[in-house]
């Protein structure tokens, strides 16, 4: 690889020489911070280089997701989204997003709560539990429950008998989604409530506050937008999980089947149009917390730089 | 043992309340969710031995060696292309590059099956790039060529997120230094900034590995699978689950859970071993 310097000029000569950044900014105003040097054709090369990169392995797949969707018309794509069965995956997804979000918001700030306000032994290890599902392979985690709850799970047979099926059922899918989500709420809020220490909290106890009044008017203000950020991450993967609920849904058409498995059974039966109609659907969600991530953590900048400046 | 003095045993003295409310929530449900899973999955491992002779069919052996295989070539691509990406989204300042920065995090947004069939659409014979590449006589879809491009995708993130704070860390009166004591482009990076950011992009290395061993909705799309040739080791556990074979389905299972925390537990003891400063400095 070669080295990394750049100067204005040669940046210009990237905004100059590649039309899609040039249309992105008409005024041309390019600003280098790092330093002076010289061999602008190792910029030009690097920028060129990531600019193809990214846009072909990831403004591509987007633009032809809506490219799809849209390939035989607005009439087709209508039909395809609000089609039954698409209808009740949709409602699926929703009813399995919102318990996994219940499920994972309550735990993600219990966990912060005790993890991030106190010190305790066994700290790390609870820690560690946390963070394994994210590397944890969503079939695995779909095998993982038929082991406990299948039919000859360790719990299967007994809650059959009692009339509660689990796995082929809603409370699989639930359970499968909730699991590969449980970080996401948790991890947000942990270094959050660290980082604010306990000294305001203190202060609200020894005014005579109790615990829920110290919750709801000292921590929570402190981390709302943290949490606001989790769950919309929650929703926005709970919505679109296919590996593990894959395995334990059985895909019983319109009873078991969620958003993801229903763009992969059009798919396979050739409807590729109402596939990718349905799939675009998904695909907003994701921007839509792709957006978010940006606008609060513009927000988190903003509201920590005078902080910072104080301290 | 008083409850006073066991609370003092567990943490230090607080006013705070709620410690022992918020400690019992989340052991449970840790318990009921991540623990007793895994330990039915130990359980199940110990009871029967005749899983483990899956590992001896071909097939099986096939397939994990294609998931570990393409893991490794995959995220080593995304070591080298992630930091380069990382460096030229921190220290370059182009037209579209918060644009390009936003999208980076695209494949941790997109549901994998979305990202499955649009790659799928993109790389096939007749598709914008398949199509391109087919005059070069070069197939990606439904080939091993088509796993490592979806491999490749959803580890990029892994590592630009890792290196980028790295390199807004890096002083560049350091490489300054560097070359106004006359060292050249190349020695800069090799003696000077790489030292700094090795330790992030091998831990995106060990996350993008341990995503790619386990990928399932991007990969079955695009992999054709084919047994033996372009089949993957997680899509053979949902084949041996719809075969009832349990045991096989485990023993795969437990192979790949085993690979992944390997390489993470082998990264963090390596950069631990290569690092005493950093955790001086941390701690």
């Amino acid at each position: 690889m070669a080295s990394f310097e750049c100067t204005k000029s040669d940046l210009q000569n990237i905004s100059s020489s590649d039309g899609k950044a040039k249309t992105d900014s008409p005024s041309g105003g390019v600003i280098y911070r790092a330093r002076p040097a010289s061999w602008s054709w190792t910029s030009f090369l690097l920028t060129g280089l990531v600019v193809v990169f990214l846009g072909t392995f990831l403004v591509l797949p987007l633009i032809v997701v809506f490219a799809e969707a849209f390939r035989q018309g607005g009439r087709v794509y209508l039909a395809a989204i609000s089609d039954p069965e698409a209808l009740m995956a949709m409602r699926l997804t929703l009813l399995v997003a919102l318990s996994v979000l219940v499920l994972n918001t309550v735990f993600g700030l219990a966990a912060a709560w005790c993890l991030g306000k106190f010190r305790f032994a066994g700290r790390q290890i609870i820690t560690a539990l946390i963070d394994l599902p994210i590397s944890v392979s969503p079939v695995v985690v779909g095998l993982l429950l038929v082991l406990v709850h299948g039919r000859h799970g360790w719990l299967g047979g007994f809650l059959e008998s009692h009339g509660l099926r689990i796995i082929f059922a809603t409370p699989g899918i639930v359970l499968a989604t909730a699991f590969v989500t449980l970080p996401l709420v948790a991890r947000e809020l942990i270094p959050m409530m660290e980082a604010q220490g306990t000294e305001q909290e203190e202060a609200a106890r020894l005014l005579g506050a109790n615990g829920w009044q110290v919750f709801f008017y000292v921590t929570l203000p402190n981390i709302r937008w943290a949490l606001l950020y989790g769950v919309v991450l929650c929703t926005a993967r709970a919505m679109g999980e296919f590996g593990a609920v894959s395995v334990v849904s059985g895909h019983i058409r319109g009873l078991t089947t969620t958003l993801p498995l229903h763009v992969e059974i059009l798919y396979n039966e050739y409807r590729f149009s109402a596939a990718f109609a349905v799939a675009s659907l998904l695909t907003l969600i994701g921007l839509v917390s792709l957006v978010a991530k940006t606008l609060l953590q513009r927000i988190a900048r903003q509201r920590t730089a005078p902080r910072h400046r104080i301290a | 043992m008083n409850q006073n003095g066991f609370h003092r045993f567990l943490r230090q003295r607080s006013v705070l309340p709620g410690f022992g409310l918020t400690l019992g929530m989340t052991v449970a449900y840790l318990g009921v969710m991540v623990l007793l899973p895994f330990a039915a999955l130990i359980g199940f491992l110990t009871t029967g031995t005749e899983g483990w002779s899956a590992l001896r069919e071909p097939r099986v052996w096939a397939a994990i060696r294609l998931s570990l295989g393409g893991a490794l070539i995959a995220a080593s691509i995304d070591a080298v292309l992630g930091l380069l990406t990382a460096w030229v989204l921190v220290r370059y300042r182009f037209p579209g590059r918060r644009l390009l920065d936003a999208l980076v995090d695209l494949p941790f947004a997109l549901p994998t099956a979305v990202s499955g069939i649009a790659l799928t659409t993109l790389f096939a014979p007749n598709g914008w790039l398949g199509g391109l590449l087919h005059h070069f006589g070069v197939q990606v879809a439904f080939t091993q060529l088509g796993i490592l491009v979806a491999l490749v995708f959803i580890g990029v993130p892994f590592v630009v997120r890792a290196v980028q704070p790295a390199i807004e860390d890096l002083d560049p009166e350091c490489e300054e230094a560097a070359i106004s004591l006359g060292a050249g482009r190349w020695t800069t990076f090799r003696r000077v900034i790489f030292p700094a950011l090795w330790p992030s992009v091998l831990t995106g290395f060990a996350m993008a590995f341990a995503r790619a061993v386990g990928e399932y909705g991007s990969v079955i799309f695009i992999a054709g699978n084919m047994p033996n040739r372009t089949e993957i080791a997680p899509l053979l556990i949902v084949i041996k689950l719809e075969q009832y074979d349990y045991h096989s389905a485990a023993v795969i299972a437990t192979v790949m859970l085993l690979a992944s925390l390997g390489v993470l537990l082998a990264v963090g003891v390596l950069q631990n071993w290569s690092q005493p400063w950093q955790k001086a400095a941390t701690a």
